[in-house]
């Protein structure tokens, strides 16, 4: 009998994880024995954290983009382009657009990362822009370009959001790139967090909040906006301030799948799941791996990266009928830039308190090499 | 006291480092209805504190924090007012 695996999802994690398989289990593949099948609703992978450069002009979406039939060994591996819109975890089946007759599985994960949801604060989608995504990306890019004065307000809002650390990367780029341009003068720039100080890990909170100081970049703490009134440029928040602004980038809410709700994986279409073994609470043969994944730590490419190498271990050793050991202990890894040519680097696991390291050009150029590189790993090569 | 208190919603932060115990509860209780029982459970000692400050500004309530000494992690319970 074959044993089909099935990953919802060609992003990061999704990627990662088929090519760990197919590598691993090349000979089951060959013999029949096993059969991987990546399903994703578009032919093309996104690289989410382009988005970043994107917005200061530095990098174009069509660089973000690559097929997906670039990244997958199709040898042993089936390509699915098409969209999955039920989850049946007691008869093991898929429904999907397209395919009417959908899809059985014997093992599942799921891959489908994060989803925006800017409707949950009124007056966002008018008032705000964002670079969480790519169309956002491309107007954020465009505002900036004609930015000549007044004031810029980085609002985090979505809580929990892709990337903790770009927001602080956010404005310390946009420091710079103002300086840059000789406008700074002209340009306030404020950062709002929603909890007392300026990032959820306190080392980084400190070395931001020196950072902000140094820069001139205003800091506002318990700060979760409840609604924006794009008329008159005012973000209000929950805690009953009000702060006016020129131009709006936030973090916009972020939901998990509804197909996660919907099967009853999980609250907020987040998966619960084991945060070592990464095997669904509530069904048997269900994993979730990335972004989708309810883990008490970052929304990060490594995290999803990390997790794909811990599930393919654990699924080569189900099929191959022996015990699982492998498990992920939450290992994350964070480039953050500081600045238009210098970076730091935060390493941690599981309850680790990260040392920010001295940033520095090298680990700039580090930053921009692995997004270069990023599709070597999405391939499984480094 | 916190024996007889039965959250509604339980969010389970224990070990969370990124961005951590305060952030998980936020983005839940930002999708609660008033009158919500939310239990924090969090390694992570300064939340004992952190998260009644925050409870208070954003003008919800906390009702009691409990420490489970032996297991190593607190349990903080709120109601959601708004
Ligand atoms: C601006 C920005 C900057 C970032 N910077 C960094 C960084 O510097 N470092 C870092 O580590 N991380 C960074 N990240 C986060 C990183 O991009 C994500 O954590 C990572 O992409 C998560 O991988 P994933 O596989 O879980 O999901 P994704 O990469 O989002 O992939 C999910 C895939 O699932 C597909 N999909 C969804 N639903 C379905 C469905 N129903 N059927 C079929 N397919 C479906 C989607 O089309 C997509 O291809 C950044 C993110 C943003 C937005």
């Amino acid at each position: 009998m074959t044993e089909r695996i099935v990953i919802v999802g060609g992003g990061t994690g999704g990627t990662v994880l088929t090519n760990r398989l197919t590598d691993e289990l090349a000979h089951e593949i060959d013999a029949g024995d096993v059969e991987v099948t990546l399903v994703n609703d578009t032919p093309e992978q996104t690289y989410k954290p382009a988005f970043l450069y994107v917005a200061f002009g530095k990098k174009t979406m069509h660089e973000a983009r690559r097929p997906l039939s670039d990244l997958v060994d199709l040898r042993h591996a089936n390509l699915l382009v098409d969209r999955v819109t039920g989850i049946d975890t007691e008869s093991k089946h898929l429904t999907l657009a397209k395919d009417d007759g959908g899809l059985d599985y014997d093992h599942l994960v799921l891959a489908m990362g994060a989803n925006l949801d800017p409707d949950e604060v009124p007056g966002l989608k008018e008032g705000g822009h964002h670079f969480y995504g790519p169309n956002g990306a491309e107007k954020l890019r465009d505002a900036l370009a004609g930015f000549t004065e007044g004031h810029v307000v980085l609002s985090v809002i979505g809580v929990p959001h892709m990337c903790p650390a770009a927001p602080v990367e956010f404005v310390l780029m946009a420091d710079a790139w103002f300086r840059e341009r000789g406008i700074r003068d002209q340009v306030e720039i404020t950062y709002t967090y929603p909890i007392m100080r300026a990032h959820g890990i306190q080392s980084i909170a400190d070395w931001a909040t020196e950072l902000f100081d140094e820069r001139d970049i205003n800091l506002e703490t318990f700060f979760n906006a409840e609604e924006i009134d794009p008329e008159a440029n005012v973000v209000k928040t929950m805690e009953g301030t009000e702060l006016d602004y020129d131009l709006l980038v936030a973090i916009p809410p972020h939901t998990g799948s509804e197909l996660v709700s919907d099967a009853g994986l999980g609250d907020d279409g987040w998966v619960e799941v084991d945060k070592n073994t990464l095997e669904a609470k509530n069904a048997d043969d269900v994993y979730a791996i990335g972004d989708v994944a309810d883990l008490p730590t970052s929304k990060a490419g490594s995290v999803a990266h990390y997790a794909a190498g811990t599930v393919a271990a654990r699924l080569a050793s189900r099929v191959r009928g022996l015990v699982p050991t492998e498990t992920y202990d939450g290992k994350t890894i964070c480039f953050i830039e500081s600045g238009m040519d210098e970076a730091t680097f935060v390493e941690f696991g599981y309850g680790d308190e990260p040392v920010v390291r001295e940033p520095s050009q090298l680990l700039h150029w580090s930053k921009l090499a692995y997004n270069e590189s990023y599709w070597l790993t999405a391939r499984g090569l480094i | 006291m916190s024996e007889s208190i039965q959250p509604d919603v339980t969010v389970d932060s224990r070990g969370a480092t990124c961005p951590g115990p305060l952030m998980d509860l936020i983005g839940k209780v930002k999708k609660l209805e008033p009158g919500t029982v939310v239990e924090l459970l969090t390694t992570d000692s300064s939340s004992s504190h952190d998260v009644p400050e925050w409870v208070d500004k954003a003008g919800h309530e906390t009702l009691d924090v409990v420490e489970h000494e032996d297991e190593g992690y607190w349990s903080v319970f709120i109601e959601t007012t708004k």
